[in-house]
């Protein structure tokens, strides 16, 4: 793979089975209040 | 879905539906760009037609690409299937509780800022202060309508909050009061303009808030073209010294120094690293939320300088981090090994289902910036949710709610947007604020990137 090199990521597709706790924190509440980002919201469950 | 751009000398490869990142060289760049619409043998020929003449570029190599590309693909790593459009409508669906409020403890505002999209914390209406027995039922409603979630979050807003500084405190005791024997852990959120931040509001905001967000909007002269009271005086001499006592004490809890950029200040880069100059590490800058026809609404033709900017500021944002000098850009904060899950990255911002705005009277809206228009008031927090075919239409918005958000790469991102921003841009929650796509997809771009060069780093 000398051409790629691939960074280590959460492999999204294998949370599917965890079914979202949902006690991570609302996007709007943090810092914006005027967008929608949720890829910096942070995991509570990080099992 | 495989989204691929250079930046900062890197190129890279997003595969939308696992989350991988990849940084590629030129030969793999182009190979991934044609693997899905080519055949392998026009794959080759072009490579070599482009490459062949650099060292190390046959057509041994250019097949080796190809396997690896395949093997990323057979892996789940490249152009892995989006599976999760209906998880998204049946985790909604499912999922009936609330878990968090935007407690609007104060309609009315010390700053006369023309730019706010609360009409100076009025939202349309009349000067109002939320009382302790509402305040108290808005807790009481939370909690009732939980279930077994254990973080709550309340974000005491306005208006200024702090002009009702003794039921935000008296909330609070409420709240911590009754936590325990529900099984809840209550964190709190101030959002404040600082004129009325003494040294009583820091120990209590330090003690009990785990976020407090500080407006300031940059440079003096930014920051007091809007943010002045009713006398015409900025704030930035009264704020930025209070700011920096409050933070100082803060003892590493969290905050938030957040401004709003406009067509006055397109180079809010500037506004940022002079922020960080002041000795706060903290940052949020968001564009300014306005009718296009007021003067300071972005344009179009801000639309490229503002890209620019983005870039600008990863680029200094790695170079600071290097000096040791580092801060955190809120829409730069990417962790792509402890993310949030597929159910976060699909089900939308939660407004007007698991988080909702409340009046100082008691009334529900689907967040902040509906208070005010009578067609999205929801019920109250005596009588909970009366208006459910809004309630539905906010259940339905997600990442697949808009046709185009299936088509891009970004939707695991912004969850499909705000839909505020897209109620004021288009007149319907599942419309498109193109504008605001823009911008995202350019901040991801940089967040992303900024990963890229911290693992080249390592």
């Amino acid at each position: 793979m000398s051409r790629i090199k691939t960074i280590e990521t959460k492999d999204i597709a294998k949370t599917v089975e965890n079914g979202g706790c949902g006690e991570c924190q609302t996007s709007c509440q943090s810092a914006c209040k005027t967008s929608c980002g949720v890829a910096n919201q942070q995991c509570e469950n990080q099992k | 879905m495989v989204h691929q751009y250079k930046l900062n000398g890197y190129n890279i490869v997003l595969d939308t539906c696992s989350g991988s990142v990849h940084t590629v060289d030129e030969v793999a760049y182009d190979v991934i760009a044609m693997y899905k619409s080519a055949t392998q043998e026009q794959i080759v020929a072009e490579i070599l037609k482009k490459y062949g003449h650099l060292d190390g570029v046959d057509e041994q190599e250019v097949l080796e690409c190809l396997e690896d590309v395949k093997a990323l693909e057979e892996s789940g790593k490249l152009f892995s299937e989006d599976q999760y459009e209906k998880l998204a409508y049946t985790y909604k669906n499912n999922s009936k509780v609330i878990k968090a409020l935007c407690l609007h403890v104060a309609h009315t505002c010390n700053l006369n800022c023309s730019y706010c999209f609360a009409s100076q914390g009025k939202y349309q209406g009349d000067r109002a202060i939320m009382s302790f027995e509402v305040g108290k039922q808005a807790f009481d409603f939370l909690i009732a309508n939980s279930g077994t979630r254990r973080n709550l979050e309340v974000d005491f807003f306005g208006g200024e909050p702090l002009m009702n500084w003794d039921v935000v405190k008296q909330l609070v005791a409420y709240a911590r009061s009754i936590e325990k024997e529900h099984n809840k852990n209550f964190r709190f959120t101030l959002t404040t303009n600082g004129l009325l931040i003494d040294d009583e509001v820091i120990d209590f905001l330090n003690k009990e808030m785990s976020n407090v967000v500080l407006s300031l909007d940059g440079r003096r002269e930014v920051n007091d073209h809007f943010r002045k009271d009713y006398a015409g005086k900025g704030s930035y001499d009264t704020i930025v010294p209070k700011f920096q006592k409050l933070v100082e004490a803060r003892g590493g809890k969290g905050y938030y120094v957040r401004g709003t950029f406009t067509h006055h200040n397109v180079d809010f880069t500037n506004d940022l690293f002079h922020m960080a100059d002041l000795g706060f590490t903290e940052l949020s800058m968001e564009p300014v939320v306005c009718p296009p026809d007021d003067p300071y609404a972005l344009t179009e033709e801000d639309l490229p300088k503002l890209f620019e900017q983005y870039e600008i500021l990863a680029k200094e944002m790695i170079k600071r981090k290097k000096e040791g000098r580092g801060f955190t850009f809120y829409h730069y904060m990417l962790d792509l090994k402890n993310g949030p899950c597929i159910y976060k990255r699909i089900t939308g911002c939660g407004s007007g289902t698991e988080y909702m705005a409340v009046t100082p009277w008691g009334e529900l809206f689907p967040c902040h910036q509906f208070v005010g228009d009578p067609k999205y008031s929801l019920g109250n927090i005596w009588d909970g949710i009366k208006n459910e075919a809004v309630q539905d239409e906010f259940r339905a918005c997600n990442a697949y709610a808009r046709e185009e958000c299936k088509e891009c790469w970004a939707r695991m991102y912004c969850s499909g947007g705000c839909a505020a921003n897209a109620y004021h841009a288009t007149g319907s929650i599942n419309g498109i604020y193109q504008y605001g796509c823009e911008l995202f997809k350019k901040r991801i771009e940089c967040a992303v990137m900024m990963q890229v060069a911290d693992a080249e780093e390592a």
